[in-house]
């Protein structure tokens, strides 16, 4: 009986690593059984669960997103750990940028300043996103 | 007795001084221990994404995706820069800015212009002094960072690459040799550096799904997000095996001033009742 490598992988962990008989996972474009000797394939995955069939049973794992690769012998599944949403990300980076030209425009100002201001781009972000959040609502 | 107030009070503040250093030096131990083991769980994540991409050079892709292709001239280069929020930890940041300066220095010379991306309050409150353009900033992540924390990011840079700003991407931390070795390193990013390694025999591709460019950008951009998370975390491991060492080395410190106060505040002692002795005397001869 052939078998398959599978491993599944977060940043933060190794989550599983083993032999399978067979893997289904949540691709993009609707749920993929996975044999062994199967064509090279990369998809991106959405939300849901993976199983891994093994000799003595079923695994399952859950997995908010990510990417699968397959090989013949091997699948590489790669889960987020961080639940994507373009606003989401967009409003990270917008914060982000938002303490840049905080720390840039007290650019003389003594190192110790670094504390208070963080803070106060902080603050700045949250009032900023609920004045929008305001605006969306009316 | 009133001989050497002053260097009892000395004594004392630095005794205090002691208990300080090496509280801190236990605690950076044991979060050192932690850092590490954060470390190596990161790792297979990492080099799994390289794997792949591996794999994907030597597929027969019909896509070229620009991370993966170099342009061709280089004027603007971003530097996603990682330092500590905290300080007392010995030289690590300060080494780190050096040897980044330096190469700054080199950039600049040739022309090509440099932003900042920094990570850490240290790293901000440095490179605002230092007229560089800093387009993004990230502090407070604390000793276990979050993944979904650093993406707003690392999506800055990554969108001045997409629109043609910038033409290369570097980072900048500090790299865990051993508890006593950090290694300040600057390397490239974006554009990957692919090792041309023997190319296959026959020629293969993959199925993509939904299509090349989605699951293609998908994968670059955890694998680069995966590379900024493992240098995070490998800095609060260097950023704590330091601070280790940098308190034990001041805790001893510590030990030998009190070591030679306690040798002056004897002899101080010791002369007064000396003298002590020599005034009865003198006085009892006297009588």
């Amino acid at each position: 009986m052939s078998v398959i490598h599978v491993d599944v992988v977060s940043a933060t962990e190794e989550i599983y690593s083993g032999e399978a008989k067979c893997v289904f996972a949540p691709a993009s474009m609707g749920e993929i059984g996975i044999y062994p000797k199967h064509v090279a394939l990369i998809s991106t995955l959405k939300p849901g669960e993976v199983r891994v069939e093994t000799e003595n049973g079923m695994e399952s794992i859950f997995v908010s997103g990510g990417i699968i690769e397959v090989q013949p012998d091997t699948v590489t599944i790669f889960s987020d750990t961080a639940i994507r949403a373009n606003d989401l990300d967009e409003s990270k980076a917008l914060e982000a940028k938002q303490r840049a030209e905080e720390a840039m425009s007290n650019a003389q100002g003594a190192q110790d300043v670094s504390s208070t201001q963080a803070a106060l781009a902080e603050s700045l972000v949250q009032l900023q996103m609920i004045s929008k959040m305001r605006g969306k609502k009316r | 007795m009133a001989v050497g107030k002053e260097i009892r009070t000395q004594i004392k503040s630095i005794k205090n001084t002691q208990k300080i250093t090496s509280a801190m030096e236990m605690v950076a131990a044991s979060k050192m221990k932690k850092a590490q083991d954060r470390m190596q769980a990161s790792r297979p994540y990492a080099e799994k994404i390289l794997n792949v991409i591996g794999h994907l050079t030597h597929a027969n892709s019909e896509f070229k995706h620009p991370y993966m292709t170099a342009s061709e001239e280089n004027k603007r280069v971003g530097v996603i820069v990682i330092s500590s929020d905290r300080g007392l930890c010995g030289g690590l940041n300060t080494n780190l800015f050096r040897s980044l300066l330096k190469d700054i220095a080199a950039w600049q010379s040739d022309k090509v212009d440099v932003e900042l991306c920094t990570i850490g309050k240290k790293s901000t409150s440095f490179f605002k002094n230092t007229g560089l353009t800093i387009n993004s900033v990230l502090t407070d992540l604390g000793d276990t960072p979050h993944f979904d924390d650093l993406l707003g990011a690392i999506k800055v840079m990554l969108d001045r690459y997409d629109s043609g700003e910038i033409d290369q991407i570097m980072i900048a931390y500090n790299r865990f040799e051993n508890t006593m070795t950090q290694v300040p390193t600057v390397k490239q990013i974006v554009p990957m550096e692919i090792t041309d390694e023997e190319s296959m025999d026959h020629h293969w591709d993959y199925i993509y799904e939904p299509d090349a460019e989605t699951a293609l950008s998908a994968l670059l951009v955890r694998y680069i997000e995966a590379l900024v998370y493992q240098g995070i975390v490998e800095n609060i491991a260097c950023e704590q095996s330091s601070r280790m060492v940098a308190m034990h080395s001041a805790t001893e410190n510590a030990g030998d001033m009190i070591d030679e106060l306690e040798l002056i505040y004897n002899k101080a002692r010791q002369a007064a009742i000396t003298q002590e002795i020599s005034e009865i005397v003198a006085g009892a001869a006297a009588v």
